[in-house]
């Protein structure tokens, strides 16, 4: 699979995906921090991604999402936004009742990492 | 100054706009843009924000914007 395949199946298939400058344990960026605590405090099952191991995982998604900044948050494969619409959408309420309506209101809030990576090394 | 210069695209961007830049550090690389402007009426949030990248895509690629923040308004709204 290609990278670019890769990112599209993480986007695809996690309910609620970040791709971020480090990981939830150790963010690397205060956007994606942001990002990150809004998610965490609207109740979202979070799988991140961080796109610093590989400066072509950036170019892959941005290619793929016409969106040049990290971080990148989908829910359930659609592009919400950067830090400042997941912060938007948390403080309005907006966010909890997307996640509501789209992972249901008793979904179980669980936090995970995974990596992609180019086929060759 | 990149502030002048980012204020430069976004009015050229959004000639009926309102354009305020903030340069959150005084750095001269970290920025907060609002805009406001009848452009955004309809459009979704998403979109609104690829806008404003799109106006920038030249100081973002090159570096000069190293974090920005973005906040959008249709006219009608304040």
């Amino acid at each position: 699979m290609t990278l670019r395949e890769q990112i599209q199946q993480v986007i695809d298939d996690e309910p609620v995906a970040i791709f971020m400058k480090g990981t939830p344990e150790q963010p690397a960026c205060g956007n994606s921090l942001r990002a990150l605590q809004a998610l965490w405090k609207a109740g979202a099952p979070i799988t991140a991604v961080d796109v610093l191991p590989d400066p072509r995982i950036r170019q892959e998604l941005s290619g793929l999402t016409d969106w040049p900044t990290i971080p990148q948050v989908f829910v359930r494969g659609e592009l919400i936004g950067g830090a400042d619409i997941t912060e938007e959408l948390y403080a309005s309420g907006e966010l909890t009742r997307k996640l509501d309506e789209s992972l249901g209101s008793d979904r179980e809030q669980v936090v995970k990492t995974v990596a992609v990576a180019a086929a060759a090394a | 100054m990149a502030t002048d210069e980012i204020r430069t695209l976004l009015e050229q961007a959004f000639p009926d706009g309102s354009v305020e830049v903030l340069d959150r550090t005084g750095g001269g690389d970290h920025f907060h843009v609002t805009v406001a402007s009848a452009a955004f009426e309809g459009v979704s949030l998403v979109e609104q924000h690829r806008m404003v990248n799109r106006a920038l895509a030249a100081p973002l690629g090159d570096g000069t914007i190293h974090e920005l923040r973005i906040t959008t308004k249709g006219t009608g709204t304040t």
